[in-house]
């Protein structure tokens, strides 16, 4: 670093290109933001006008829930969000219970095969379900399973990581902690309960909320497996929707789009720090 | 003593096996079959599946398409990598400041993440028609001809590669941020006391205090330029002749569109070939910069 020597009329030639700095990256800032949110805006903006106002801006438009009406009667979007939330509830379930165990082991237990059965955990990360598309639907097809909503879960329900985040915070439990409650005559199931889950629970909120967008958001992997509606999720029943050329209009398309992402989306606006929060805790291990 | 060390594996393996056994079933069992499919041919019908040795690499040799994809995958990944990467490196460093409205910028931001990118693939859509839709409204008022984003070759990817900068960036930040909250505010007051610019500050001590993050995200961006083809299914379907079609998307076609699965496996070799070169020639070449704590 380089050592100059500190001069006044320097320093304040400095505070003033230091302001401007500021105001030139709030500048910028605003403007990248109005930017990224512009698409979702201006969906907002058609799904609660009239479709004549589609490319009209007038700030008197007349409000409409018009468009929900129509998007809701025109597809099964009631038995598309009953789907998702099924799925979803099953997958981060599943998930809880799976990568709880396998990172309990991780943690604590010494074994033959750790690092070969860790290293292939890690593997996932790099090698997603997502890629093998055409092995999985195989599979899938051997089981029976075709067009089931398991079907969907299944791959993603073991997953590398959250084996990896889960193990990474059971590290951190102090093993103090472990012995007196095994010397109370605690079980390893009984510890596993009673010390390691309780003091995980931030990282279960976060891998939670992680895993929840993300399935809610899921598509190529439920479109291929999925052919009827009552198997279909949200995203797979709005590219349905979405995709028929009967001419529907762009803001009942828009509002469609804004009602398969809305729970998502209000929960994220309600509960703004903890999300943003969850996802820094998920990516710092 | 030795009775309960074995006593301890075996619970181990008791406490593995149930995650271990999807794992292997629906991760590993489907890359080491995909490798061996990719040797067999399709079996239809009566014609049963036979071993065809490097037949169906030497069809992928001669396919266009599949190398049109291939180079188009490529122009995706090299711009949505670095761009996204700048975006959001830029956007921690302006939600960290204590910039005006930060919290508002922040949610700005972050936004495109919780969306189903299926469903904003629609808002874009629309952005994109030509004519009618916005950018072209907006192009019109300087005088500006239409253009056919999506129809025509010359854009219709580059069109994809926005939307999935825009997707992305919002969640790479949130890696940049974490690691930002680490920085002990003490540097920058030294840095402030001898004197150096806030440039020279980024690029000699927060940029190489990111580094093991830029390799993190990194990783991802180059998982995700893969793996992030919804927006296809949408808004291109690959087209027009093509030219915005990417490797995931050429799979999905020839495996649930042609039901050629044995050289819909040939491809996804391709891909895993791809992916762990670049996740390990990344990590080596990157690591060496990597300043660990």
């Amino acid at each position: 670093m380089s050592s100059k020597a500190l001069k006044l009329p320097q320093t304040i030639d400095k505070f003033r290109s230091f302001n401007f700095d500021q105001s030139l990256s709030t500048f910028a800032a605003w403007c990248l933001a109005i930017l990224w949110l512009s698409p979702l805006v201006y969906a907002v903006w058609t799904a609660f006008h009239p479709s004549e106002f589609e490319t009209r801006f007038d700030l008197f438009a007349p409000l409409t829930l018009q468009n929900f009406v129509q998007a809701w009667n025109e597809a099964p979007f009631a038995r598309y969000f009953l789907n998702t939330i099924i799925l979803v509830a099953g997958i981060v379930a599943a998930q809880f219970f799976l990568c709880t165990l396998a990172a309990y082991a991780f943690a604590r237990f010494t074994f033959p095969g750790r690092n070969i059965l860790f290293t292939l955990v890690l593997l996932q990360l790099l090698v997603m379900p997502d890629i093998l598309i055409v092995q999985n639907y195989q599979t899938m097809r051997s089981l029976g399973l075709i067009d089931t909503i398991a079907a969907i879960g299944l791959p993603y329900i073991a997953s590398g990581f959250g084996i990896f985040l889960l193990r990474q915070t059971f590290m951190t439990v102090p093993k103090e902690l472990d012995e007196a409650a095994r010397v109370e005559g605690c079980s390893f199931l009984g510890v596993l309960w009673r010390v390691y889950i309780p003091l995980a629970k931030p990282t279960y909120l976060a891998y939670g909320l992680v895993s929840v967008s993300h399935h809610w958001n899921n598509f190529v992997w439920p479109l291929i497996i999925t052919n009827s509606v009552e198997t279909r999720p949200l995203t797979v029943g709005l590219s349905i929707f979405a995709v028929t050329d009967s001419g529907i209009q762009w803001s009942v398309i828009n509002a469609a789009t804004l009602m398969t992402s809305g729970p998502l989306l209000i929960a994220f606006l309600l509960f703004q720090r903890q999300f943003v929060q969850s996802f820094v805790r998920a990516g710092i291990k | 003593m030795r009775n309960s060390a074995k006593h301890q594996w075996i619970y181990a393996w008791l406490l593995l096996s149930p995650a271990m056994i999807f794992l292997i079933t629906f991760t590993h069992y489907p890359a080491v079959q995909t490798v061996i499919s990719s040797f067999f041919s399709t079996g239809r019908g009566r014609r049963k599946s036979v071993f065809i040795g490097w037949d169906n690499y030497a069809t992928l040799l001669l396919d266009e398409v599949f190398w049109k994809v291939l180079v188009n995958n490529f122009w995706y990944a090299i711009w949505t990598i670095p761009l996204s990467i700048i975006f959001s490196l830029a956007m921690a460093l302006w939600v960290n400041d204590k910039l005006r409205g930060r919290g508002f910028l922040r949610m700005a931001y972050f936004t495109p993440t919780v969306l189903p990118l299926i469903a904003v693939a629609n808002i874009w859509l629309f952005f994109y028609t030509p004519g009618f839709g916005l950018i072209d409204q907006i192009r019109g008022l300087f005088g500006f001809a239409e253009q056919n984003w999506m129809g025509s070759p010359d854009t219709a990817l580059y069109s994809m590669i926005a939307v999935a900068i825009w997707k992305e960036a919002g969640f790479f930040m949130i890696f940049y941020l974490a690691a930002l909250q680490t920085i002990p505010p003490s540097l920058r007051e030294a840095a402030s006391i001898e004197g150096a610019s806030k440039f020279y500050y980024f690029r000699r001590v927060i940029f190489p205090l990111l580094m093991p993050t830029t390799l993190f995200v990194s990783i991802n961006a180059v998982i995700n330029s893969f793996r992030l083809v919804d927006h296809i299914f949408v808004m291109t379907e690959g087209g027009p002749n093509n030219s915005s079609s990417l490797l995931l998307f050429y799979i999905y076609e020839v495996a649930f569109d042609y039901w050629d699965t044995a050289y819909a496996a040939t491809l996804t070799v391709v891909m895993l070939a791809i992916l762990t070169t670049v996740a390990i020639g990344q990590f080596f070449f990157l690591d060496k910069k990597v300043h660990y704590k």
